[in-house]
């Protein structure tokens, strides 16, 4: 580093404690002007942490924080704006019955009229610039993730972000929309805006970012440029030991004959009212994994929530080991034998309640002795889930503290460790370090090998690919044709997906 | 720090209305030491402040479990009277009976006329959606109007013609705790209805569900359980115990129905509960504190002459500021400078 540079961001010494577990212990970070930073760690490394202390939405216990050279106190996210920095998180703060412009300007206008003409044509000037395609007459609430995260983004530039802070920005996107992120960051590092870009996704660290500050356990444990780095250097750097090449063993087919999961002709709607499923039929075989590949929004969601219980059909069957569960509620089909993982943690979880309540919330009949709570096992119950998943938290932890992959094993934990018959989970991996990444995937391969049926929803080629026996690609709510694993290749399976029939 | 906060609260209050006091020309310190202290000081005011308690202990928790379970109760004023009009005719009627048979029988008419009077709002939000804020508080109105025309139609006192009904049997009359006071068992069977919903709320299956349909009903429904059922119930669990508090105030203090049965308890039950933090075993606290500003405002007025309103002002600030210290406890305040 040239020691005349002027850091955009300097942190030094920052500590965080959140009760007994500290978040951050004495952090160190800098980002230069115009570069791509990305900070790297495993799940509850601190990493989201850190960066809500930049951009104030916690207080750091110790430390401190310079911009341009400058000290700066940063109590809030107003303080944060003022001081140029921009922060996307994962959970928008968006109003979604109003326009893409009213959203970008909310907050920041000071004027008692508003010139609506003019303020959409600076949000539209700006999203050209950058390169963001967005309507700024769409209402919000008529946009997909994608899109919404662009007027996260586009919120924080309107506000003259000169630092912009993305926690896993590409955890929600398909692969085209990563892309066009990507050059949107591009063109934002040429007008000289910082990025920092976190990701557990280390082909995208390597692909995009110029540094890289690696942490583990609430400490950073390096810094470094990207070109001079490995991702097998960054994955070692991560969890503190040299990774083992993770072999997967192609295991052997477990299917039987018989189909353990079948939707005849079933049909849906989506929340607006229009059809999301059509006629879609579809067999998952004891002890296979099905992939269900697709570009988002043609229909994956309301497949797996018809499947969990959640959602109506409007014609069709739905059978669980020949039982039929058509339109018959989440507990029936729970009691079916269907383990449901769904792709937005935040849908299947109570926050305000404790680790070891949701652990035991699917199924609260098992842990009561004549209508009382018994307290004891729901604890050893999530003890010895919490130490078998390796989740950091503790059985008394509200859930909503916990870092983003924690919750997720939490809620995978809670549906494998009963052995489901059938396991419907989308985006099983989103969110997750490599490590538990790896582990994850583990587990749903060791359930298919003892038998179960499941049906794999994922965003995630490569993961459909490593993992399924077959692969059934669904394009506007039909399933387009279902492929072997040993016929299907990613340029098979991308024209499929874009509609195209072979 | 759970003890210091209602302090802080009280030497707030008496900063922001010590010239208020001082207008009227009364000494604020001798103001607080009627308004706290004294009636605590004689055992007499001291087993009034219990009796005040008495129906707030229970509207409170009638609040509290319907906004635990996410059922925006604004009613409970409404199913107290529901209640307390049951529990009259019910009592006019036991003359025959022993009063082992008749408190009950009364008690039970108002839970039964609590729980019917939210029924109504109740399936209309379960099965149609229909906001319960709104249909509950309409509903009050439609309620002291269905009191107001008994007592001034059929159960118009027959002999002094003032709007009020003529007196219970004595059967139904809940017995005294404590002779030649006016505490009576209603006072304990409030206690015991509040400990009951604790320990429901906390240490039940049932409990865990209702909090859980409360706090996130799209992953309560995700995890099998029936939202609208279990609402249902907090509905009726909720107009049940509000319409107890309807029948226990007139088998115990009144013996007859008069427009001014409740006078707001219900509302005060919305005060309650947010003191308590929507936590059962805290309405225990918060409604004798209620209790004893009740009783204080009338002392302090009879020992110093000062108007009534003035101890309902302060009662007020003394409210809000504590409310106000109870959501600030979540923040941290700091001192510092900003940096240059
Ligand atoms: N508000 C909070 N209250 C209590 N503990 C918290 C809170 N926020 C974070 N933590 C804890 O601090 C630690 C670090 O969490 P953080 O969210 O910063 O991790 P992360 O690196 O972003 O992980 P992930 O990759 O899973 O998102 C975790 O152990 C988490 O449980
Ligand atoms: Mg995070």
């Amino acid at each position: 580093m040239t020691t005349d540079e002027v850091p955009a961001v300097r942190m030094r010494g920052i500590w965080k404690r959140f009760g007994t577990v500290v978040a951050n212990r004495g952090v160190d970070f800098d980002l230069r002007p115009g570069e791509i930073h990305a900070l790297l760690g495993e799940n509850g490394a601190g990493k989201s942490t850190l960066m809500r202390i930049l951009y104030g939405l916690y207080r750091a216990d110790a430390g401190t924080i310079a911009v341009n050279g400058a000290p700066a106190t940063i109590r809030s996210p107003h303080d944060a704006i003022a001081h140029g920095i921009g922060m996307v998180t994962q959970h928008f703060a968006l109003v979604s019955p109003m326009t893409v412009t009213e959203n970008v300007i909310l907050g920041c206008d000071q004027r008692i009229r508003l010139d609506l003409k003019a303020a959409q044509q600076q949000v539209s000037a700006a999203a050209d610039r950058v390169g963001l395609s967005i309507d700024p007459r769409a209402l919000v609430k008529d946009l997909s993730v994608g899109q919404r995260q662009r007027v996260e983004i586009l919120k924080a530039l309107y506000r003259q972000a000169r630092v912009l802070i993305l926690d896993e920005p590409t955890a929600v996107l398909v692969p085209q929309e990563v892309e066009q992120l990507f050059a949107t960051l591009r063109r934002l590092r040429q007008e000289g805006v910082s990025v920092v870009f976190i990701s557990h996704k280390l082909h995208e660290v390597m692909q995009i970012t110029d540094r890289v500050t690696v942490m583990r356990a609430g400490e950073v444990v390096g810094a470094a440029e990207t070109s001079r780095v490995t991702p097998t250097d960054l994955a070692r750097m991560m969890v503190g030991r040299p990774t083992i090449g993770v072999i997967k063993p192609r295991t052997i087919s477990a299917a039987q004959p018989q189909a353990a999961l079948q939707l005849e002709g079933v049909s849906a709607r989506n929340n607006k009212g229009l059809p999301a499923l059509r006629n879609l039929s579809l067999e998952v075989r004891a002890g296979e994994i099905l992939g269900v590949a697709g570009v988002a929004g043609n229909g994956q969601t309301e497949l797996a929530q018809v499947i969990e219980g959640v959602r109506p059909v409007t014609s069709g069957r739905l059978l669980v080991c020949g039982q039929d569960i058509t339109n018959a509620g989440p507990r029936r089909a729970m009691d079916a034998g269907v383990g449901r993982i769904p792709e937005d943690r935040h849908e299947s979880v109570v926050g305000a309640m404790s680790v070891a309540y949701n652990m035991a919330l699917e199924h609260l009949d098992e842990f009561t002795r004549s209508g009382l709570i018994d307290r004891r096992r729901l604890r050893q119950h999530a003890e010895r889930l919490i130490g078998q998943y390796q989740i950091r938290a503790r059985p008394d932890d509200p859930i909503r503290t916990l870092s983003g992959g924690n919750m997720q094993k939490v809620i995978l934990a809670r549906v494998l460790d009963r052995n489901p018959r059938v396991i419907v989970v989308s985006q099983p991996t989103r969110g997750l370090d490599v490590a538990a990444t790896e582990y994850v995937r583990g587990k749903l391969v060791e359930q298919r090998q003892k038998g179960a049926a499941i049906l794999l929803i994922s965003e995630d080629l490569d993961e459909i690919l490593e993992l399924s026996d077959r692969i059934a690609v669904i394009y506007e709510g039909e399933i387009r044709q279902i492929l072997d694993a040993g016929e299907a290749t990613l340029e098979a399976l991308g024209l499929l997906m874009a509609g195209l029939r072979r | 720090m759970r003890v210091i906060l209602p302090i802080l609260a009280v030497i707030i209050t008496f900063a922001l209305t010590s010239a208020l006091v001082l207008m009227v020309g009364a000494s604020p310190l001798e103001a607080y030491y009627h308004f706290l202290v004294e009636p605590l000081s004689s055992r007499v005011s001291a087993v009034e402040v219990l009796v005040k308690a008495t129906p707030l202990l229970l509207t409170g928790a009638a609040v509290a479990v319907a906004f635990s379970g996410g059922f925006w109760n604004i009613g409970a004023e409404g199913q107290f009277l529901a209640g307390a009009v049951a529990a009259t005719a019910i009592g006019l009627n036991m003359h025959s009976l022993p009063p082992a048979v008749a408190v009950p029988l009364t008690l039970i008419g108002g839970v039964a006329a609590g729980m019917a009077w939210v029924a109504t709002p109740a399936l209309m939000k379960t099965r149609l959606g229909i906001d319960e804020v709104v249909t509950t508080l309409l509903l009050n109105s439609v309620a002291l109007l269905a009191v107001s025309a008994l007592l001034n139609g059929p159960w118009r006192d027959p002999i002094s013609q003032w709007p009020q009904s003529p007196d219970i049997a004595a059967a139904a009359i809940l017995p005294k705790l404590i002779p030649r006071s006016r505490l009576h068992l209603g006072f304990l069977l409030a206690i015991l209805v509040v400990a009951a919903l604790g320990f429901v709320l906390s240490r039940t299956a049932f409990g865990v569900r209702l909090r859980a349909a409360g706090m996130e009903p799209d992953a309560a429904r995700f995890a099998g359980i029936q939202v609208g059922r279990v609402m249902l119930t907090t509905a009726l669990l909720s107009g049940g115990i509000a319409g107890l508090a309807g029948a226990i105030e007139v088998a115990g203090i009144h013996y007859h129905l008069i427009e001014a049965i409740s006078g707001g308890h219900g509302y005060t039950g919305i005060v309650i509960a947010t003191l308590s933090g929507l936590n059962p075993w805290a309405v225990v606290p918060a409604a004798l504190f209620i209790g004893l500003i009740d009783t204080g405002s009338q002392t302090v007025s009879r020992a110093l002459g000062v108007p009534v309103y003035l101890g309902e002002v302060i009662q007020a600030t003394l409210l809000l500021v504590t409310l106000a210290v109870l959501l600030l406890q979540h923040y941290r305040i700091r001192w510092e400078r900003r940096a240059a």
